[in-house]
């Protein structure tokens, strides 16, 4: 439960009358600078305190799952963009591992690690985003304006990889669209050799910040068995003291071969999980470092899609040169593959936590059933318990420190 | 893949049969996962004994979803289970009749169950009995039709030049 706030502690010496309270109704959004995305909580205040707390959701809904059961499976792509827009690559691949697994397409190590790479990446952006915004809902724009820069540089290294930045659309159903160009490889280098530095210094900022402590300790705080009741996953989840994730847990993509360190938190509070995502910046560095290392020490140097002929896209050179690619190229875009049928359930490790896709497959050219299981969406219903007796400024540090994305919240 | 693990699913099964029997109407391997398909009258109390039962302890509901199954006049509800303990995941299924959309709601098993049953509802149709507050989520409230039904359009049905035929439906 929701640590109340006692208000003896602020107007102890002031006289209080037994006069009943009078409520007053706060409507926090859908459209408000301090939301971060089009949420409405329609709170009952009690002067500076919430009483309870009303969520309406649903105002970006554009109806993805309706979409999908209409479009071939690359045409769901750049739907998996749209969900969790912080970090697209993520989704993206989450949904090429789950058609591979419908499919039974095996991936080359190199591309699994060429994903780990980009994986991280992805969830080094989300987890810049969210810090950075606990910072400025706290008042500390500076750290802000600051890490900000390293976002920018991973959107740059996306857009060296696939041509995007925002909303990817990146990769393929069995790896990648083209090989990683040198460039890529010298900005990847560069941010992990400049990163750390900076992330040190964003993190002194606010970490032992006396200010910013003293909003964020005890703020917003759930304990492990009211996390779980609630479908809690990802850092929000860690920030429990709870060691759930899925990368270790069900590893995918070769992330068994990895050595890193699941963070946990103890309080679950905003703090908590603010130092967790922190920490788990740092071992995405590692990991990072580590599929750099595999890839150097591999021989192979040029596979970055899986040799299955009837589901992946053959590279555009051999498209326009060879017969054979050019009628699979039609064949697969055209959706004239034979398309199994059966149903699977594959889960990622995003950067909110558990993203899973449940795709069910009749053998038509699309999926008949796509069901998205958004961590953002289920976790948020937590929230009036959390905020409940909190100030109304708490409320707003609790929400930016979930990491509530609109787009995934509304599919 | 996730792990698959004989020796759980099996002790699932047998479990169920045990304690459900003639309710358990099919279980079967579903490319990772263990898939057992339930009557929908006992749904909320098998999915209270998964969780709480010291031997199976399936503790987190990953997700939820309806279906529709236009063919067999059905829809269905499909929960994806967790055991945390044991690290295995299982697929619980139930169908009801398009005629009759109830439902036992989860949400006493576990609050997260909650919006996700709205969503189903929402999305579906399907009522949830025992729901503390069953209404629509992620639509308009003053909403009929339920879209995610296969009769449902997509696109807008004056156009001719998009055939859902060339789309495999």
């Amino acid at each position: 439960m929701a640590k109340r706030v006692n208000p003896d502690y602020w107007d102890k010496d002031i006289v209080k009358t037994e006069e009943p309270r009078e409520y007053n109704t706060l409507n926090v959004g859908p459209t408000h600078p301090a939301t971060h995305g089009v949420f409405q909580n329609v709170m009952l205040m009690d002067g500076e305190f919430i009483v309870s707390t009303e969520q309406t959701i649903g105002y970006i809904h554009r109806a993805f799952e309706k979409i999908a059961e209409h479009r071939p499976f690359y045409q769901v792509t750049p739907l998996t963009d749209r969900l969790n827009y912080c970090s697209s690559p993520l989704n993206n691949m989450g949904w090429h591992m789950t058609v591979e697994k419908l499919l039974g397409i095996e991936t080359p190590k190199r591309v699994d690690y060429l994903r780990i790479i980009i994986m991280e990446l992805a969830r080094i952006a989300d987890h810049i985003i969210c810090n950075s915004v606990i910072g400025v809902d706290s008042g500390a724009l500076t750290g802000f304006t600051y890490i900000f820069q390293d976002r920018e540089f991973i959107y740059e290294i996306y857009e060296e990889i696939c041509g995007s930045r925002l909303t990817t659309n990146m990769g393929r159903i069995g790896g990648f669209e083209r090989n990683f160009s040198p460039k890529v490889w010298e900005k990847i280098r560069y941010f992990l050799k400049t990163f750390p530095a900076k992330l040190k210094e964003f993190e002194t900022l606010l970490a032992r910040n006396r200010i910013f402590m003293d909003r964020t300790i005890n703020v917003g705080p759930i304990t492990i068995d009211r996390a779980l009741a609630y479908g809690f996953t990802g850092p929000n989840l860690r920030a429990c003291g709870l060691d759930y994730d899925v990368r270790v847990m069900n590893p995918y993509c070769s992330y068994e071969e990895f050595d890193f360190v699941i963070p946990i938190g103890q309080n679950g509070d905003t703090y908590d999980r603010f130092m967790v995502r922190q920490e788990e910046m740092k071992q995405s560095m590692r990991i990072i470092e580590q599929a750099l290392e595999k890839l150097d020490n591999m021989e192979d140097k040029e596979t970055y899609y899986a040799s299955d002929p009837r589901f992946v896209l053959p590279p555009k050179e051999k498209v326009y040169n060879n017969m054979e690619a050019l009628i699979w190229h039609f064949k697969i875009v055209m959706g004239e593959t034979d398309i199994p049928v059966g149903e699977v359930y594959h889960a990622i490790e995003a950067a909110n936590g558990e993203l899973g896709y449940y795709l069910v497959s009749d053998g038509g050219r699309t999926a008949s059933r796509l069901h998205f299981r958004r961590p953002c969406f289920i976790y948020y219903q937590a929230y009036p318990e959390m905020v409940q007796g909190n100030m109304l400024s708490d409320a707003i540090l609790t929400m930016s420190s979930m990491n509530v994305i609109a787009g995934e919240l509304d599919a | 893949m996730f792990q698959i693990i004989p020796e759980r699913n099996e002790l699932v099964v047998t479990k169920l049969i045990e304690n459900f029997g003639t309710s358990i109407d099919q279980h079967e391997i579903l490319a990772d996962m263990l898939c057992v398909t339930v009557k929908k009258e006992v749904v909320a109390e098998l999915l209270l004994f998964l969780r709480d039962d010291q031997e199976l302890q399936y503790n987190f509901l990953t997700t939820l979803c309806g279906m529709h199954y236009p063919e067999k006049e059905q829809l269905g509800v499909v929960y994806h289970l967790h055991s945390f303990v044991h690290n295995h995941r299982i697929r619980i299924k139930t169908t009801t009749h398009l005629t009759n959309p109830n439902v036992p709601s989860a949400t006493t098993v576990w609050p997260s169950a909650n919006w996700m049953e709205r969503e189903t509802f929402d999305f579906f149709g399907i009522i949830f009995k025992g729901h503390p507050n069953l209404k629509r989520i992620l639509n308009v409230e003053d909403m009929v039709d339920f879209p995610l039904r296969k009769e449902f359009p997509l696109e807008d049905q004056t156009r001719e030049d998009k055939d859902d035929s060339l789309f495999g439906r």
